[in-house]
């Protein structure tokens, strides 16, 4: 039983890094960068929901809805002023620039809020689910957190298959210049990128905070670290991949901590990365590119 | 032109240097200079603004007070980081520190107590419990570390908070299965757990589970269950309320509802903005100090605090306050004067401190008394949280 209670432990926390990733991933996949602020975007929209559903009492449902608002406003902000600029510029600039973005965050929401921890309330109202007579409980933030993380997958899946917008994403991955003599805009398809994958962050970020409800300017540093090992342990620039990324890396973690040490679940999370690099360089679902030389 | 220029540097370092001495001292000596440092911003800004706001209330009513006895106080702030608290210190030291009362938590205060060991400068800590703070002790490794002969406690060091702890659990008849969550990256919680394992070996007191976190820790759901599974009926938490707000919570989750014990890093809990505060129900904590006890001193003190900071004080609040009236006291006894240097008074408190007949009666305790080890004894008590508010136990 605890074995179970583990393991649905394990997919409920790695469904948050699983959705986290998804953005990273996005962002990777078709803008060719690593957004290191991706984790800080996170926070932000955790502090924006924080601060509608208890300062101005709103509908916490409607809270996320504001949160998404303004960090895609954030992320299109954030894409125009700091990455645009740097578009021919080396990967490593685009680097070093999302590490500074991703203080400059911090520090902001060091100013804005302070940093006595808040307490965030959970936007999920209904009770855990309790089976086996008490003896095995999922939590319902569990639930929908997994759900959402589904969901969200399913949906991004098929933007980016079906829609036009999906398509220009996909060209621009593959060929930046090629997709721009096709007629394709891709400064608009690169900022639409940030905006999904902002938005994407708002929903991780109350849903982490739900689940672990401290809320501190560096609320989204260590998930944002880990998700991005999920990402890449997934294969990154693969969507599927940062789902099974994610959830494989929630488990280690948990399992990590109950059957081995919980000083070494950390440790351990990264070992694992290093291995699967070791082994399989793109990740476990990433695709294998030959380089022509 | 090349020499002009050389010349110009030359000027330039100079006048830069000039206005750094003028501004060093810029400030009037009105009394004893009392540095204090501590979390006025960051994860236990809590402590910090309690110690800042008592100590700086104290330093008023005695430079109120008929006597030679004057005090400025500065208080730094560390962000509960040790590296950050260092350079706190030595802003202290640019004003003119004469006496340090600080650091607020164990960590920083390790590091800070070393720099005015070195220099010679009293320490009185409000609230860092840790042996580390003091040193004179042997390690696991049977080495001895040296005692820092200037630095003294305010509160309980951690071994007779973890000694006191199991001895209260034990005695009160609280519990016979205990589980502990301790975090073991930290040096405070790490003390307490240790000497609190070794007392309830002594008492029978039957550990079942030990699960540990570290400081980055928020998914506290595998040694809750894992605690929750071993049948145990308390859980004692030696850590900091932020974490324990968290534990507290993800308990409810998976629906466990043993007894919460907690140590002096429990207090704040209530304060974290918009804690739901029904999850600490009936949370015990040892502290040395609660703010509904009947006697004078203390109604005084919550009274006169609450008018000036608008909210109950805590216990790091009522030991700063004890901290400034025991240097009052201990500079009155050796007539110590501003124009002394800190050596001077190191040597001059660090002999009244611990001599045979010096007691000091705060709101922490009564007849206090230090010990070489520097270390204060005094009795501990529990209170226990009842409809949001501390009751005594």
């Amino acid at each position: 039983m605890t074995f179970i209670f583990n393991l649905i432990n394990g997919i409920s926390l790695g469904s948050v890094y699983a959705i986290i990733a998804l953005g990273y991933t996005m962002v990777y996949g078709i803008a060719k960068m690593l957004n290191f602020a991706h984790g800080d975007v996170i926070m932000i929209g955790a502090y924006v929901s924080y601060c509608a559903t208890t300062y101005m009492g709103l509908n916490p449902l409607l809270s996320v809805v504001i949160a998404m608002v303004v960090c895609t406003a954030l992320g299109i902000i954030i894409e125009g002023l700091a990455y645009k600029p740097l578009r021919k510029a080396p990967a490593l600039a685009v680097l070093i620039t999302a590490i500074g973005v991703s203080y400059f965050l911090q520090n902001s929401a060091l100013l804005i809020w302070g940093s006595a921890p808040k307490n965030f309330s959970s936007i999920v109202s209904f009770d855990s689910i309790s089976l086996a007579g008490g003896k095995l409980i999922i939590t319902s933030e569990s639930i929908v957190t997994v759900i959402a993380c589904i969901v969200i997958m399913i949906a991004l899946t098929l933007f980016i298959k079906k829609s036009k917008m999906g398509k220009a994403m996909r060209a621009v991955s593959e060929d930046k210049g090629a997709a721009e003599l096709m007629g394709i805009n891709v400064n608009l398809t690169i900022s639409v990128t940030f905006a999904i994958g902002s938005a994407l962050a708002a929903v991780a970020g109350v849903l982490l905070c739900s689940a672990y409800p401290i809320l501190i300017p560096t609320t989204g540093s260590m998930p944002g670290i880990k998700a991005f090992t999920a990402a890449v342990f997934g294969g990154i620039g693969s969507i599927p991949g940062a789902m099974l990324g994610g959830i494989l890396l929630g488990i280690i973690e948990i399992f990590g901590r109950a059957y081995i040490s919980s000083e070494l679940a950390d440790a351990i999370v990264f070992a694992v990365l290093i291995v699967v690099l070791l082994v399989k360089p793109t990740g476990l679902l990433g695709k294998k590119i030959n380089e022509k030389v | 032109m090349k020499n002009f220029k050389k010349v110009l540097a030359v000027a330039v370092a100079a006048v830069m240097m000039a206005a750094c001495f003028a501004s060093c001292n810029g400030e009037k000596q009105t009394g004893i200079r009392v540095g204090g440092i501590g979390p006025i911003t960051g994860g236990a800004a809590i402590y910090g603004q309690a110690v800042k706001n008592a100590a700086e209330m104290a330093v008023e009513e005695i430079n109120a007070l008929d006597s030679d006895i004057k005090f400025d106080f500065k208080m730094e702030d560390d962000e509960h980081d040790a590296e950050k608290s260092v350079n706190a210190y030595n802003t202290l030291k640019d004003w003119g520190m004469q006496i340090l009362m600080g650091t607020v938590t164990s960590g920083p205060c390790t590091a800070v107590s070393t720099e005015t060991n070195a220099d010679n400068i009293f320490t009185l800590t409000p609230s860092a419990s840790s042996t580390d703070v003091i040193g004179g002790y042997k390690d696991e490794d049977g080495n001895t570390i040296e005692r820092k002969d200037n630095v003294f406690q305010m509160c309980f060091s951690d071994p007779n908070q973890g000694t006191a702890s199991a001895q209260y659990i034990s005695e009160q008849k609280l519990a016979t299965k205990v589980a502990v969550i301790y975090n073991n990256a930290d040096n405070y919680s790490t003390g307490i757990y240790q000497k609190f394992d070794a007392e309830a070996k002594a008492r029978n007191l039957e550990i079942v589970s030990v699960g540990t976190c570290t400081d980055e820790t928020t998914d506290f759901k595998t040694q809750l269950n894992a605690a929750k599974q071993a049948g145990a009926d308390l859980v004692f938490l030696p850590i900091y309320y932020t974490p324990a707000s968290l534990i507290l919570k993800q308990a409810k989750d998976i629906d466990y509802a043993p007894k919460f014990f907690g140590v002096d890093g429990m207090d704040g809990i209530l304060t974290v903005e918009n804690f739901d505060t029904s999850l600490a129900e009936g949370v015990m904590l040892l502290t040395p100090f609660s703010a509904d006890a009947e006697d004078e001193k203390t109604q005084n003190f919550v009274k006169n605090y609450k008018e000036k900071y608008g909210d109950v004080p805590n216990q790091f609040a009522a030991d700063a306050y004890d901290c400034m009236y025991a240097l009052y006291e201990l500079c009155k006894a050796q007539g110590i004067t501003m124009d002394m240097t800190a050596e001077e008074i190191n040597d001059k408190l660090c002999a009244q401190i611990t001599a045979d007949d010096f007691t000091f009666d705060g709101l922490t305790g009564t007849g206090m008394k230090w010990s070489e080890s520097g270390e204060v004894s005094k009795a501990p008590m529990a209170v226990v949280i009842e409809n949001g508010e501390y009751v005594g136990m």
